[in-house]
Parts: structure tokens; C-alpha cells; sequence
């Protein structure tokens, strides 16, 4: 284990997985976004639940759907500032049988009109796994630059993504396809290297057969 | 990581004739594939965070679930006003270690140091002595490394994780941490740095993970306090040469296997020990 997993992080208390855990994976939500979140439904299952409001659950999932970072002191004013800002949120209970006992369901609604639901898991220290998106799997860590394809499962559509990336010189780490079924639904995760430039997500997008395509930056947004 | 126990550690350092803390900043420098330097500089950053938590108490605050806040200030103002039991030094550390806990438990900014339910400990201990004991900065920050290293160590062969091994991973740990660093900062050699930290770790073995309500808050932080005065007196016996029967490692292999025979109601689920007396369940209550 790192040195700084032994002393550090330094984070807003009180717990690294109710609390820090909670602000990443708010985040990352945002980063999946791409967009001003104007709407956000948060389900909290298990744990998450039980123990989250003396946690400070609620606002760290908040403060991580306004960009913020565990170490940062508005955590607690989080919900204040999302009404501020005219964010609406909602919170409830979630039974997400099969994911870990500490784990949100976030239901977003982006002000470009875009929807996305996410499911993230806290699993321990304050390292997370976004586990759905829209329903579909994902499990990744938000270590890495990350691409969520969704498309039809049809022939030809994984030579187009990871074509388009090699053009771009981009190396994957690790590659996760899942579908619902033959010729249903079909998902693809791509952990990259390197950042993928917008131009590139969006000339994806328009591509036939391509449902919706997600992206989680490891930079940080100017305006969320 | 070249070393995985603490007699590797020990004997990588005895090779290459260098301290303790100097092969864990090396071994991270490598890892991270920077410059120790950087390294050293990052820790830094870790101490002065452990500082700004100290220096922000506010005694006024009180926790979302309403159990915890004050009590720091409280222990402040009994040391001023009276002649303190403990003495003045050990007071001083008691008072630390409760102010940062209940910082954590009040959201604010802490350094999970090595979790955030014991975040109280290592900064009791090394604040006081760098205010009281006049130390430089960069000894402490190099006793910070020897804390780091001893975590390292405890994290890969038991675990630092309450809901793996109870609270000895939590407590236990930043005690033995601690206690390794004092024994460190007051001129002991290598073997007296292991066996501060094992007779630190001992103390606390079989310790429960059993917080009520689920909250990081009773019985966390006044047991930060108990980690920070154990880590001192464990210290001590080992500069005066006590030592520990039962080798440093096999302590730590020890502390693994009660964790590992210790019951899921006891591992921060909430649900045993003090989590499931009458009170605690009344508390649960109402928060719920
Ligand atoms: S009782 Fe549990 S939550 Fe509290 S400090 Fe100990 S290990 Fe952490």
C-alpha cells in the first residue's frame, strides 16, 4: 500500500467510505453528466441508508454533484449551495440487492435535456466502483480516463470505437463488454491512458448503431 | 514495496546503512517513480494539514447526530485550571487527540492517519512533541514516515480497516504507528522503534469495532485519546529497553488472526458490543 493511503487523504470527516467515498462518487456522476445538473434524485440503499445522514452522506454526494472534492470545506453546505445554485434534489431509499451495503442510485437530469442513471458503490477506504449506468454495467473506479459506449450488439461496432481510438494515439488499459442478451443491448467500458478529446465522443455519438455515449475525465470541469 | 515485514524493513535499512524512515520515502519515491525529495515534500503537506486541524477546533460545533463536540475544549480547560493528573505533556496529547476526532465526527477537514476514526492519534502525539520538545519540522516529518512505514506493514500482513480486523486495525494501528514514531524522535534505534510499536499493538489487541449508531463517533474518539497515551507509555518502555516477547511480526500475524476470529457484530456493523446496549439502540432510535 502507498504511503499516502497510510497518512492521508486528507478529507472532510467523518468516515472515508460514508463520507469521502460519497463526494467521489457524486462526482464522478457529474463527470458522466458532461453537463449542468438541474435535477437529482438520490436513493440511498443499505448502509448508505441506515447510517448516512449522521455520515453526512446526502451532502457529500451532494457536494460531489457541484464538482467538490473530499478535502473541500463546503462539503457540509453543500445542500445549501445546490439550492443556491437552483440544483433540485431529492433524496429516498433504494434496495440495490446486489450492490454493496454501501451504495446511491442517482437519477440526473442534465439542463441540455440529457437523463442519466447511475449506481455507485463505496467499497472500502474512500475507493469507489461506478457500477451502472442507465442500467446497464460498468463497474469502474474513475481511476482512468474512462469511455461507456452503449450500443446494439451487432457485428463491427467495437472495431469502430477502439479504431477511432488507435487514429488518436490513445492506449487502452482495460476493456469490459456486457450485453442483456444476443442482439440486445449491448455496453462497452474502456479504461484508456489517455484523455479522449471531445470531437472524437462526439463524432462516436452520431456513429449508426451507437445509443449513448458516456465519458469520465480525470480533469476537472470548468463549469459542471 | 521491497519489504513486506518489519524485519525486512529493518534489515533493507541495515544493508544500504540508512534510517528507518530514509527506506520508506526511498521505496515510495520508486513506486511513484518521483523523487524522494517530492516525497518528503508531500508528507510535509500531510503534517501541515494534521496542524490546520488542530488550529480550526471549534469547540462550538456539534455533530449531525448531536453525541459529540466540546469535550476538547473541555479537557483544555481542566488543564488550565487545575494541576492535571496526567501532567501537563501527556494532558496536552489527550486534549489533541480528542479535538481532531471530534473535528472528524463534526465534518471537518481531518488526515486520515492511517483511517479517519483514528485520526486523532498520530497528530496528538506528534504536535505536542514538536511544541513541547522543541523538535524541527523535518524530524517530525521523518518520524511520520517510520509511523507510515509500521502502517504499511500492519495494512499488508493484517489489515487497517475496522470492518476487517475491529478496532485494533483502527486504534490499534495509529497507536503502534505513534508509539514507533516517539520511540523514533527520542533517539532510539531500530529495535526500539519495533518494539515501541509491538508493545503499542499488544495493548490493544482483540480491540472491537463496535460504534453505536454506526457513526464514527462513540466509542472512536476518546479512544483516540487511549491510542495516543498508549503509543507514549508503550514508547517508553521500549527506550528502557523492554522488550516484547512475542517477535514484532508475529504480533502483527496475531493481530490478522483475531481479526480475522472475531465476529461480524464486532467489525462496524454496528450491531454488537457498546452499538447493541439498551442506550446505544435508543440513540440508534432516534437518529433513524
Ligand atoms: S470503533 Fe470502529 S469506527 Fe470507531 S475508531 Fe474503532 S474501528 Fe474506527
Amino acid at each position: 500500500m502507498n504511503v499516502f493511503d497510510i497518512i492521508g487523504p486528507i478529507m472532510v470527516g467523518p468516515s472515508s467510505s460514508h463520507t469521502a467515498g460519497a463526494v467521489k462518487i457524486g462526482k464522478a456522476a457529474a463527470k458522466l453528466m458532461g453537463e449542468r445538473i438541474i435535477r437529482a434524485q438520490l436513493l440511498l440503499s443499505g448502509s448508505f441508508y441506515a447510517t448516512g445522514k449522521g455520515h453526512g452522506t446526502p451532502k457529500a454526494l451532494v457536494a460531489g454533484l457541484l464538482g467538490m472534492d473530499p478535502d473541500d470545506d463546503r462539503i457540509p453546505e453543500s445542500l445549501v449551495i445546490a439550492e443556491k445554485e437552483g440544483i433540485k434534489i431529492q433524496f429516498g431509499q433504494a434496495d440495490l440487492q446486489e450492490m454493496h451495503s454501501n451504495s446511491v442510485l442517482m437519477i440526473l437530469e442534465g439542463a441540455h435535456g440529457r437523463i442519466l442513471e447511475v449506481i455507485g458503490e463505496s467499497i472500502g477506504g474512500s475507493r469507489i466502483n461506478i457500477a451502472r449506468i442507465d442500467g446497464l454495467e460498468a463497474n469502474f473506479s474513475g481511476d482512468y480516463p474512462t469511455l461507456v459506449v452503449h450500443n446494439s450488439d451487432r457485428p463491427g461496432h467495437i472495431a469502430k470505437v477502439t479504431g477511432m481510438l488507435s487514429v488518436q494515439g490513445i492506449n487502452i488499459a482495460a476493456m469490459r463488454l456486457y450485453r442483456q442478451g444476443r442482439g440486445q443491448n449491448a455496453v462497452m467500458i474502456l479504461e484508456c491512458d489517455q484523455e479522449i478529446p471531445k470531437d472524437s465522443i462526439e463524432q462516436l455519438e452520431k456513429m449508426e448503431g451507437i445509443e449513448k455515449v458516456t465519458y469520465y475525465t480525470l480533469e476537472d470541469a470548468d463549469e459542471l | 514495496m521491497n519489504y513486506k515485514t518489519l524485519q525486512e524493513l529493518v534489515s533493507l535499512a541495515q544493508s544500504e546503512e540508512k534510517e528507518f524512515w530514509e527506506i520508506v520515502v526511498k521505496e515510495e519515491a520508486i513506486s511513484q517513480n518521483t523523487q524522494s525529495e517530492l516525497v518528503f515534500e508531500q508528507m510535509r503537506k500531510m503534517y501541515q494539514a494534521m496542524k490546520r486541524s488542530v488550529d480550526q477546533y471549534d469547540p462550538n460545533l456539534k455533530s449531525p447526530s448531536g453525541m459529540s463536540g466540546g469535550d476538547g475544549e473541555r479537557m483544555r480547560r481542566y488543564r488550565m485550571n487545575n494541576e492535571p493528573i496526567a501532567g501537563d505533556f501527556l494532558s496536552k496529547i489527550m486534549e489533541t487527540a480528542i479535538m481532531v476526532a471530534e473535528s472528524n465526527a463534526c465534518m471537518k477537514k481531518i488526515v486520515a492517519a492511517p483511517t479517519a476514526g483514528s485520526c486523532g492519534v498520530l497528530p496528538a502525539v506528534l504536535l505536542v512533541f514538536e511544541a513541547e520538545k522543541g523538535f524541527r519540522e523535518d524530524r517530525i516529518i521523518e518520524a511520520l514516515f517510520v509511523a507510515a512505514g509500521i502502517g504499511q506493514i500492519i495494512a499488508l500482513n493484517a489489515s487497517i480497516s475496522g470492518a476487517v480486523g475491529g478496532c485494533q486495525a483502527e486504534i490499534g494501528s495509529a497507536s503502534a504507528m505513534s508509539a514507533g514514531s516517539v520511540a523514533y524522535l527520542e533517539g532510539g534505534d531500530m529495535e526500539d522503534i519495533l518494539h515501541a510499536a509491538t508493545l503499542a499493538l499488544k495493548n490493544l489487541l482483540g480491540l472491537a469495532c463496535d460504534p453505536v449508531a454506526g457513526l464514527v463517533e462513540v466509542p472512536c474518539i476518546k479512544r483516540n485519546v487511549s491510542g495516543a497515551i498508549n503509543a507514549v507509555v508503550s514508547a517508553q518502555m521500549a527506550l528502557a529497553g523492554i522488550r516484547s516477547v512475542i517477535p514484532p511480526d508475529e504480533v502483527i500475524g496475531a493481530m490478522a488472526a483475531i481479526g480475522r476470529e472475531m465476529p461480524v457484530c464486532l467489525k462496524e456493523t454496528g450491531t454488537g458490543g457498546l452499538a447493541a446496549t439498551k442506550t446505544a439502540k435508543i440513540i440508534a432510535g432516534s437518529l433513524a
